[in-house]
């Protein structure tokens, strides 16, 4: 079943189209990878399908609903959010305490080790904990809560190594053990690439890519060796990205069937690209087609003039 | 720990051919299930499912419903057929080409063979 699904979604701000025409399906109880640089709509398409801000257009069903003010929704749904804000008069228990209250599958004895695991400071007050603590807040109760649909936005800044990888097996085995759709927004790709079953790509708010992670391996591959013979080895295909280093070249592009002995044949070196790669290549790929778009663009405006 | 160039639910699926080629799960002994995998390689449960699942598929493991997954009789002769064929391919072949490469001859190649054995 589809968990969440939108289409054509957009967000405008008076300035810029935070997100536009959005449309996405996520099967429930799976993770989600939501990838994009800054600014490029993750928080607000979250914002959006959580009930916090409104639709500039489109239509969204999450859970089988609207989650514009829908408490059958929302009580299924935990949004932990990189800034979130807190009473100033707020300890952590404070609001571990009103995360209890709040979520129905809320497991207090789960929400205690965490609290230890993390050696979070739970009588201190929020406003003098440091970022990784805060961060951690925000796990504990993303976790304990066990919503059905539970996200988590850049939910370890601050954190260490050894928290962060602390954070990945914790979610793995607590999803494992209790499934539920989780959505995960990150820059930090190849740390939890491996975990993701499911991942859009968002850039300057439009869905560059939408795809199971085990079909992503054969998105893009990298050949290397005689630039002549990478060049002739890729006649007439779309490349997204070359370089060169004296005879030498690299190229990436989607591979298919029968490229393995082609490559061998003509001396030519094939290697995987990881997520992480990818979403480099895609994002760079985007922003210079949008740069040139804008180019013409003027080039036009000038025309007229 | 898993081979990154392959998809990494055929990456999970090699692993455990390889332990059972080398002993590591005879036959009729039970496999990791798929959260154990999961949580041991770091990788979602569903990958690991999908790994296992190209084992049942390939009849190197038994599903017995209720209790987990097992080695096939006769997995370990078959697996060892399986990689044999494609020996050629995988190692043989690179090997070849880089000897060309270098200008080391078959005569000389055999004879550099016989001496890392001898080793």
């Amino acid at each position: 079943m589809t968990a969440i699904s939108t289409t054509g979604l957009t967000k405008r701000y008076p300035e810029v189209a935070a997100l536009d025409g959005v449309s996405v399906a996520l099967e429930e109880n799976r993770i989600h990878g939501l990838l994009g640089r800054n600014g490029a709509g993750k928080t607000t398409l979250m914002q959006l399908l959580t009930g916090q801000v409104f639709a500039t257009a489109g239509s969204m069903q999450v859970l089988g609903g609207s989650p514009v003010e829908n408490v059958e929704v929302l009580s299924q749904t935990v949004f932990i959010q990189e800034s979130q804000k807190y009473p100033d008069t707020f300890r952590a228990v404070d609001v571990l305490r009103i995360a209890a209250g709040a979520y129905p599958n809320w497991d207090q004895g789960y929400a205690d080790r965490l609290v230890e695991q993390y050696r979070l400071p739970a009588k201190r007050l929020i406003k003098k904990l440091s970022r990784g603590q805060l961060s951690a807040v925000g796990i504990v109760i993303g976790l304990a809560s066990r919503a059905p649909l539970t996200f988590f936005d850049e939910p370890y800044l601050g954190l260490d190594a050894v928290a962060r990888q602390m954070f990945f097996d914790d979610l793995l085995a607590d999803y494992t053990a209790h499934p539920r759709t989780i959505v995960l927004s990150t820059h930090h790709i190849d740390e939890v690439a491996n975990l993701l079953e499911h991942v859009v790509i968002l850039d300057q708010g439009k869905v560059l890519l939408e795809a199971d992670t085990d079909e992503l391996h054969d998105a893009a591959i990298t050949v290397s060796g005689k630039a002549t013979a990478v060049d002739a080895f890729l006649a007439g295909r779309e490349v997204l990205e070359r370089k060169t280093l004296g005879t030498l070249a690299t190229a990436t592009f989607t591979p298919r069937d029968g490229d393995e002995l082609a490559a061998r044949e003509a001396g030519l070196d094939l290697t995987p690209v990881s997520l992480q790669a990818l979403f480099v290549h895609l994002t760079t790929a985007n922003t210079a087609s949008a740069a040139a778009a804008t180019d013409t663009h003027r080039a036009s405006d000038r025309a007229i003039v | 720990m898993l081979d990154e160039s392959k998809p990494l639910f055929q990456a999970v699926a090699e692993q455990i051919e390889d332990g059972i080629l080398d002993g590591t799960y005879a036959e009729d002994d039970p496999v990791p299930s798929t959260n154990q995998l999961a949580a041991f390689l770091r990788i979602n449960p569903a990958t690991a499912g999908k790994g296992l699942g190209l084992l049942v598929d390939a009849e190197v493991l038994i599903k017995r419903r209720g209790i987990g997954m097992f080695v096939a009789p006769g997995a370990r002769e078959a697996l060892r057929q399986r990689r044999k064929f494609a020996f050629q391919d995988q190692y043989i072949a690179p090997l070849l080409r880089e000897a060309a490469q270098l200008g080391i001859t078959p005569e000389e190649l055999a004879g550099m063979i016989t001496k890392e054995v001898a080793r």
